[in-house]
């Protein structure tokens, strides 16, 4: 009896430690899955911290660039005073006037502002929280100039080039009675109140990248800086206005001065020559590969090797475009046309691939009865299979826009890296693109430059999501799900 | 006569377009005539017959258009050297190069020259130039016209216009798909023939077992590129040990774990990393990244150059999480549901599914993504030529500043020296280089993940 009772407890004990040791496991286990769990959810979180992170340090620098700071100063225009050294008579015309040092009238006007400058050096350092601009801004203020002769500009006449550049007949070249010159009255001969725009220093000092603490001799802002910087101040002569030079000028080598708008209008040219040649060849080739190609061992190597081309680094495209495009054909440097073709054979696969899924979507059926009912396969296509692929398609090809939008390396192979301060007018003048752009700035030494690198970023990116937006509303609005 | 040349070029184009569309309504006019407006007596119709009248117009000429107008000015200038009086080569240190980037500049840009020469060669360039340009003018119109004859004459009420103009598409469909053919023929064409030219400066050996880089001007100029491809592999490294298991996770998490609200938006956050330039990360990498890298190592008192590759390998890494997350996603999702049911069946947790049975059976497609990241990350230029360096150091120290081979056909190309040069031209090495490694891993994980998606569907 005893001897079955103990061996029953025996047998309960062991089944209790068993089920004890089953929940500690079984504990364990869920913990793992739990621990697992949050690993997982972790990596996501990692992944959004990095997006937070990217975006709030690039808006945190960048977004003082679109203010720009201005200083007000009493500019006396007096005509004697512009255009002293260079006509002694009395009669200023246009021209004369038109060519007076205004820079003088900027530093006379700081002189009278703070008197007690009176030191070379700090007279020059005086100097200096203006913008050189501001002479340029005071002259298109106190003269008109208006060019009459539409061809000045037009480098296309070749005979004119060859006769500016040999300086046989400048007098052709720049007909004096082509261009006048208007005097403003209401500036000319008067004392006037005028915003001009401050130093990149300056300007840099003002939205606090720079401070004035620690030993004068350590620091770039002087005390004589923060002196004048705090009378400004004081006196109101110091506003931050919207910076609508940012959006108009090209690049410059002052960063108080540099725009985008160059860069914008070549990364518009670069995307207009990109799209009209690879949405036409992109779609055709889908059409083809997706509705006619026989099944056979070329089809299955045109397919591997776009497979194939979309993984490709983007730099062997420029390195294409370097050896074909620039060194074979001969076509210009740093020139939309050659950025745009070297960027439209690297967003062919793009739009291939996902022109061929749309076109893959489209059922069989539509196809079928557009056949029963006697058209030819090139009518069921073009009528039917292609109206209702062609969302798809153009989802595809936004989305292919927007990588060749953001792409540089490429084009730093074909030479569009040069230092353009013309706003390119078609698609051979030389010019540069956005992101090019914000390579180049982010070189720069002058903090003003980092401020507008970043600044650059976020209308780059601006652009990329609007077109990422369209994408994704196009898809939406037009998916159809047969 | 000269001066509406430019002028005249400019619009032939538009001409051509005019023509066409001129063409295209004759030849509607005349097939609808030919049968006397009874319609259904034409074998196509009357649409495809102005279409086809109207392509056989636009399409050769267009294209002459186009070869002459890329072909010209190469001809010209070759035409202009043989012009050429023997004076001008007699000048002291004369460069043919230099004389007709002068002539070119004079003549394109109004560049200010006083060279009489370069003046007078100028001017004869231009002269060519507007012969050249009337010729072209005179060669266009007589070819289109010359087809619209051809073509017009064609045409009769039992014409096949309808198969002709679908041939005619169906021949433009299949050159579209060429072109993609072509590009990958031009690449290795011209990337081998550049190499080529390398390879009779410098022999192969030397450039891919070599451990000295130090191009230069000079004789004492070394090309080997052991240390760029150590470099590159070094920062690739780094990069994958920052993407592989953040992105394998978050995609396990995501197609395992959160529900379908949380995925719809989490997902296209994620891709959002891979639609940023990768010049937006090559600056963050280096005015934030590398300079907190660097302070964090001096505070535990370690030597941190300002341009590592820890910083531009982690900021990689960032931008090619969402490769691997997003294909590596797909991949898990294709997993049959009975698997993971049988799992379940037999009593393992979610997790013991995952680890135990989902994982080895997308091993294959996981293993194709990481594949094409890693091609990603060994063909990434702008992120390295902003945040690491130029000097070519042999180390595995991820804190020290190594260069890659991106970097250096960047460096090679980007400047102002001879191009026949073997500073220039290793550029072209590397890129066969890089082009034939990321070529390797591409077709690879292409046959993974092809194969693997046969296997379940």
């Amino acid at each position: 009896m005893t001897v079955t009772i103990s061996k029953k407890i025996k047998k309960q004990q062991k089944k209790a430690e068993l089920a004890k040791q089953a929940a500690k496991k079984l504990a364990k286990r869920h913990r793992q899955e739990k621990n697992f769990r949050r690993i997982g959810l972790a990596a996501v979180l990692m992944g959004m911290l990095f997006l937070v992170i990217l975006f709030t340090d690039i808006i945190s620098k960048g977004y003082t660039a679109f203010m720009q700071t201005q200083i007000q100063l009493t500019i006396d225009f007096d005509s004697n005073r512009i255009a002293k050294n260079i006509a002694k008579n009395k009669e200023t015309d246009g021209e004369t006037l038109y060519n007076g040092n205004y820079r003088k009238l900027v530093s006379d006007a700081l002189y009278a502002k703070f008197p007690d400058v009176t030191k070379r050096k700090d007279k020059k350092l005086l100097r200096s929280i203006i913008s050189t601009s501001a002479q340029y801004y005071l002259r298109d203020l106190a003269v008109t100039k208006i060019d009459t002769d539409s061809r000045a500009n037009d480098s296309n006449d070749l005979q004119r080039n060859i006769a500016i550049g040999s300086g046989k007949s400048a007098a052709d070249a720049e007909s004096p009675s082509a261009v006048q010159y208007q005097i403003n009255s209401q500036y000319v001969g008067q004392k006037q109140d005028i915003w001009v725009i401050a130093d990149d220093l300056f300007d840099m000092f003002h939205k606090g990248f720079y401070t004035a603490e620690g030993a004068e001799s350590e620091r770039l802002i002087k005390d004589n800086y923060v002196t004048w910087y705090n009378k400004l101040l004081a006196e109101g002569n110091i506003r931050t206005v919207f910076n609508f030079d940012f959006f108009t000028n090209t690049d410059s080598t002052n960063a108080e001065l540099a725009g985008i708008w160059g860069a914008m209008k070549g990364s518009f040219y670069v995307l207009l020559v990109t799209l009209l040649l690879s949405f036409p060849i992109g779609v055709g080739a889908a059409i083809y590969l997706e509705e006619f190609a026989p099944k056979n061992r070329w089809t299955d190597l045109i397919e591997v090797n776009i497979n194939n081309l979309a993984a490709v680094p983007s730099i062997v495209f420029g390195l294409l475009g370097l050896a074909v495009f620039l060194n074979f054909f001969g076509l210009p440097r740093s020139a939309p046309i050659v950025g745009g073709i070297v960027l439209s054979l690297m967003t062919l696969p793009t739009i291939i691939i996902s022109s061929r899924a749309s076109l893959k979507s489209v059922p069989p059926s539509i196809k079928d009865a557009a056949l029963g009912v006697g058209a030819s396969k090139m009518q069921t296509i073009t009528h039917h299979t292609l109206p209702l692929a062609l969302p798809g398609m153009l989802t595809g090809t936004i989305i292919g826009m927007a990588q060749a939008l953001g792409e540089t390396a490429p084009l730093l192979m074909i030479g569009m890296i040069a230092f353009v301060m013309s706003v390119p007018t078609g698609i051979f003048d030389n010019a540069t693109v956005m992101p090019v752009q914000i390579f180049l700035w982010s070189d720069l030494p002058a903090r003003g430059f980092m401020v507008k690198t970043s600044a650059a970023i976020m209308v780059l990116l601006a652009f990329l999501i609007t077109m990422n937006a369209i994408a994704v509303i196009l898809r939406k609005r037009f998916e159809r799900r047969w | 006569m000269s001066a509406i040349q430019p002028f005249a070029n400019s619009y032939l184009f538009l001409l051509l377009i005019v023509i066409s569309a001129a063409g295209y309504f004759l030849s509607t006019r005349r097939a609808v005539r030919s049968v006397a407006g009874n319609t259904s007596q034409l074998h196509s119709l009357p649409k495809y017959f102005g279409s086809y009248t109207a392509i056989l117009i636009f399409c050769p000429a267009a294209l002459l258009f186009f070869v002459w107008s890329a072909s010209q000015n190469s001809i010209i200038l070759n035409l202009l050297v043989e012009q050429l009086p023997p004076s001008v080569f007699e000048q002291a240190n004369f460069n043919l190069n230099l004389f007709l980037n002068k002539v070119k500049n004079l003549t394109f840009n109004a560049v200010p020259t006083s060279d009489e020469a370069v003046i007078a060669a100028a001017q004869t360039y231009v002269n060519y130039h507007n012969t050249s340009g009337w010729l072209m003018f005179a060669a266009v119109l007589g070819l289109a016209l010359l087809c619209f004859v051809i073509a017009y004459n064609q045409l009769a009420p039992q014409f096949r216009a309808r198969n002709r103009v679908e041939f005619l598409i169906k021949c433009f469909l299949i050159i579209c798909s060429i072109i993609a053919i072509m590009t990958t023929l031009g690449i290795v064409t011209s990337v081998l023939f550049e190499s080529f030219n390398f390879f009779t400066l410098v022999p192969v050996t030397d450039f891919l077992f070599g451990t000295q880089w130090a191009p230069g001007p000079t004789e004492h100029a070394k090309y080997g590129a052991i240390p760029l491809f150590a470099g590159t592999m070094l920062i690739t490294l780094i990069a994958m040990l920052v993407a592989v298991p953040i992105g394998l996770l978050a995609a396990i998490y995501l197609a395992e774990y959160a529900s379908s609200r949380v995925r719809s938006i989490t997902k296209p956050l994620l891709e959002i990393l891979a639609g940023i330039p990768t010049v937006v990360y090559g600056f963050f990498a280096a005015i934030t990244v590398a300079p907190f890298i660097r302070e964090m190592g001096e505070s535990v008192g370690l030597d941190v150059a300002s341009e590592s590759a820890l910083a531009a390998g982690a900021v990689m890494g960032i931008m090619i999480i969402p490769f691997i997350s997003s294909l590596s996603d797909d991949v898990i999702n294709a997993v049959p549901q009975s698997l993971r049911d049988g799992s379940y069946g037999l009593g393992a947790t979610k997790s013991e599914t995952i680890k135990k049975v989902i994982l080895p059976a997308a091993l294959p497609g996981i293993v194709g993504a990481v594949l094409l990241a890693l091609s990603r990350a060994i063909g990434e230029t702008m992120i390295v030529v902003m945040a690491a360096g130029l000097a070519a150091n042999l180390t595995a120290n991820p804190l020290d500043n190594v260069t890659t081979v991106t970097v250096q056909i960047v460096t090679a190309l980007v400047g102002d020296q001879a191009f026949e040069s073997a500073q220039t031209l290793v550029a072209f090495a590397l890129g066969l280089v890089l082009f034939i490694v990321t070529l390797i891993l591409n077709v690879i994980a292409l046959i993974v993940v092809r194969k693997y998606r046969e296997q379940y569907d």
